[in-house]
């Protein structure tokens, strides 16, 4: 414990979620679980189907509101009963089924809720597409179909495109639910570049995946659940792929992690 | 797209056809023309020629133009509105009965409340009456819309239910009597001869309405071109200016050709003085003012669905709920603006309707619904949502109002009628489905 608060320098982590909480229909879905996120980490949260990542990520971002338990960025409580108060608290979300609006274009989508107006009070479409053609070249430099619906674009453009909305906003904390699912090799590397040059920029970011190689390679930490319980936390370089296959499958902590509630006795 | 077979082929005579046949094709694209709105107009032509032939030429006739823009505005005012219900992944079964409902509401409180406060024919009446019809509407519509966003009833059973609740309770406001006649002012609403402006405001109306086109393309231009956006070249800018201009121009020279009455001419001389012994001259209708109306709020749904942050919304919430929802988007409330704005509009047809039939009746707008919902998808409004535009749902109306009337003069039964307008509906989504399927 006090060996994984001496590896990061800052005092407070940037998010921190407190014996979280949420039942649907008697079923907890998530149970007293505590995890936490430092600025400029990739945390990676590791769990089968229905191990309730998601789940806790959704209360995270504001998808769902959380029966109990507490969340505090920069160490100060606050509240998040919608998205629009996670965005407020800087954080963003690649949500899994990215959740773009097909049927309207890459500018609409990476300013939707938070569209640029005119001084008439009009969407200032203009404006939009000209940041849009900012964003979007950073990511991917040959992307071009700016006035089509994102329908029509490939699996990795629209990545793009739910990332840029993300990162847009000057997010602290950024949610990647199953960011590579989607992509082919050349992409997932792509992606892989962003976290890191991410992470230099200082933004913490929360690493959903059920690959345990992507996890490897990009997470500083890991947090592992099972059943909705926290089985342990780890340092990559504490423990094999091996014993995290073990905390995921069986709920074993090794000697290199820090159990959870959730950990096998 | 040309390039690689031109690149095979050495010899430059060879190259030029390839050249120019690609020419044609960038130069439609350049046009930056909808194709599909280029087809609802072809589809329109073809059913306004092919009536005009099988009538001897009865079709195409200022008068039966003019006839049928009237006719069409009220359906047309809320299939504006019903594109947005659609957009959203929701049906609105009700429109008809809130149109009956509204219309008696307008009906007695200006041929009965207003003329108790301030007697007959005053000129406020025809406004209070509108702003009521609006009101009342929009309550109404807001209300099945709260129903739907908070409480989770589907919108087809909330407003199967407003279908029966409102026509029953169009009834109610007057136990079942018709309201007749109504305020001068306010008949004007309806059309008719009294409801037409004449040529030289028609005039005015239109060179107004071809400037700011011209405008809205210049500015748009001017905005893209500032953040550095490819435009459309300048020959294709002028080519959309000149059709658009010409599709006014030649709308204020029909309605400028179709005259009045002779009897209707002789007394408006008459009542101004003037001697009618040396012949009457031509003086036309011009615009119908529910016409003018129709298309004021198809430009205004218009600007609403494509420049507002409401209008974004609603298309977002069409494409991708769950997606509107994480971008905290508050969908419910946008669920309850895109029903009230529903039901105002039928309050505004409600005037149009009721003004037009010179009385208030709680059979007003029957059957209504369908020829509304018909309109907006065969104006390319999709059922699965996130597709659809205000002009395409007008031109919808248009179609389905000039297939009812181009049978009435070819004097085909009413039952046949029928017939013919429910196949042309699934033939039409059927063809959209097929060019839907082509573009993918």
């Amino acid at each position: 414990m006090s060996g994984l608060a001496m590896a990061v320098p800052a005092a407070a982590p940037l998010v921190e979620m407190r014996d979280v909480s949420i039942a649907f229909g008697g079923i907890k879905a998530v149970d007293s679980v505590s995890i936490d996120l430092y600025p400029g980490e990739v945390v990676g949260l590791l769990g089968h189907n229905g191990a309730g990542k998601s789940t806790l990520i959704k209360i995270l971002s504001g998808a769902y509101a959380a029966d109990h338990g507490e969340i505090r960025v920069n160490g100060e409580p606050v509240h998040i009963a919608s998205p629009r108060d996670a965005k407020r608290c800087g954080i963003e979300t690649i949500y899994q089924t990215l959740a773009l609006a097909d049927n309207v274009d890459a500018a609409a989508n990476i300013f939707l809720g938070r569209e640029k107006l005119t001084a008439w009070g009009t969407l200032d479409d203009h404006a939009m597409e000209a940041e849009a053609r900012k964003v979007m070249g950073r990511l991917n430099p040959h992307f071009r179909r700016f006035k089509e619906p994102v329908k029509a674009l490939s699996g990795g453009q629209r990545q793009s495109v739910a990332i840029a909305r993300a990162i847009h906003f000057d997010a602290r904390v950024l949610i990647m639910d199953e960011p590579t699912a989607a992509l082919g090799p050349a992409e997932t590397q792509q992606v892989g570049e962003l976290v890191k040059q991410l992470k230099q920029e200082g933004i913490g970011i929360f690493l959903i995946s059920h690959d345990i190689h992507d996890v490897f390679d990009l997470a500083d930490r890991i947090h592992v659940m099972k059943n909705g319980k926290l089985v342990g936390t780890a340092r990559v370089s504490d423990v094999t792929k091996d014993e995290v296959l073990g905390m995921i499958i069986l709920g074993k902590c090794p000697p290199g992690a820090v159990p959870g509630p959730g950990a096998a006795a | 797209m040309a390039e690689p077979s031109t690149t095979l082929s050495p010899a430059p005579s060879s190259e030029a056809p390839a050249g120019r046949r690609a020419g044609l094709g960038d130069a439609l694209r350049a046009l930056e023309l909808d194709t599909r709105m280029v087809g609802m107009i072809g589809a329109l032509a073809i059913v306004w020629i092919g009536f005009d032939i099988l009538t001897g030429g009865a079709f195409l006739t200022p008068r039966n133009l003019w006839n049928l823009s009237v006719q069409t505005a009220s359906v047309a005012v809320m299939a504006t509105g019903m594109v947005l219900v659609i957009v959203t992944r929701n049906i609105d079964l009700s429109v008809g009965s809130i149109l009956g409902f509204t219309g008696m509401v307008v009906g007695v409180l200006q041929a009965r409340i207003l003329p108790e406060l301030w007697g007959f024919e005053h000129p406020l009446t025809w406004v209070v009456a509108v702003l009521a019809a609006i009101a009342v509407g929009g309550a109404v519509g807001a209300v099945q819309g709260a129903v739907i966003a908070y409480l989770g009833v589907s919108s087809f059973i909330v407003t199967l239910g407003g279908l029966l609740v409102w026509r029953g309770a169009a009834w109610w406001v007057t136990t079942g009597q018709t309201v007749a006649p109504m305020d001068g002012l306010f008949k004007r609403l309806g059309g008719g001869f009294e409801g037409a402006i004449g040529a030289g405001p028609s005039w005015v109306v239109g060179i107004a309405a071809i400037l700011l086109s011209v405008a809205a393309i210049l500015v748009t231009r001017r905005r893209r071109a500032g953040f550095g956006f490819p435009v459309r070249p300048l020959w294709a800018e002028g080519v959309v200016i000149l059709l658009v201009a010409a599709a006014i121009a030649g709308a204020v020279l029909v309605v400028n050709s179709y005259p009045l009455p002779i009897p209707v001419v002789r007394r408006m001389m008459e009542t101004q003085g003037m001697s009618t012994d040396g012949g009457l001259p031509f003086v036309a209708h011009g615009f119908a003012i529910p016409v003018l109306m129709a298309v004021a709020v198809g430009v205004g749904m218009t600007f609403l669905s494509r420049r507002t942050r409401f209008g974004r919304y609603v298309f977002a919430i069409g494409g991708n709920p769950e997606a509107a929802e994480l971008s905290g988007i508050n969908t419910k409330r946008v669920m309850v603006m895109v029903f009230g704005l529903m039901g105002a509009l039928c309050g505004l047809s409600a005037c149009i309707a009721t003004a037009r039939l010179n009385a208030a009746t709680n059979a007003n707008g029957t059957l209504d619904e369908l020829y509304v919902i018909a309109a907006a998808i065969i104006g390319g409004t999709s059922m699965a949502g996130g597709v659809g535009t205000i002009l395409g749902a007008m031109l919808g109306a248009m179609v389905m109002q000039s297939l009812q009337s181009g049978m009435v003069l070819l004097g085909v039964d009413a039952p046949m009628q029928n017939i013919v307008v429910g196949l042309v509906l699934v033939a039409a989504v059927y063809v959209d489905t097929l060019y839907r399927r082509g573009l993918k």
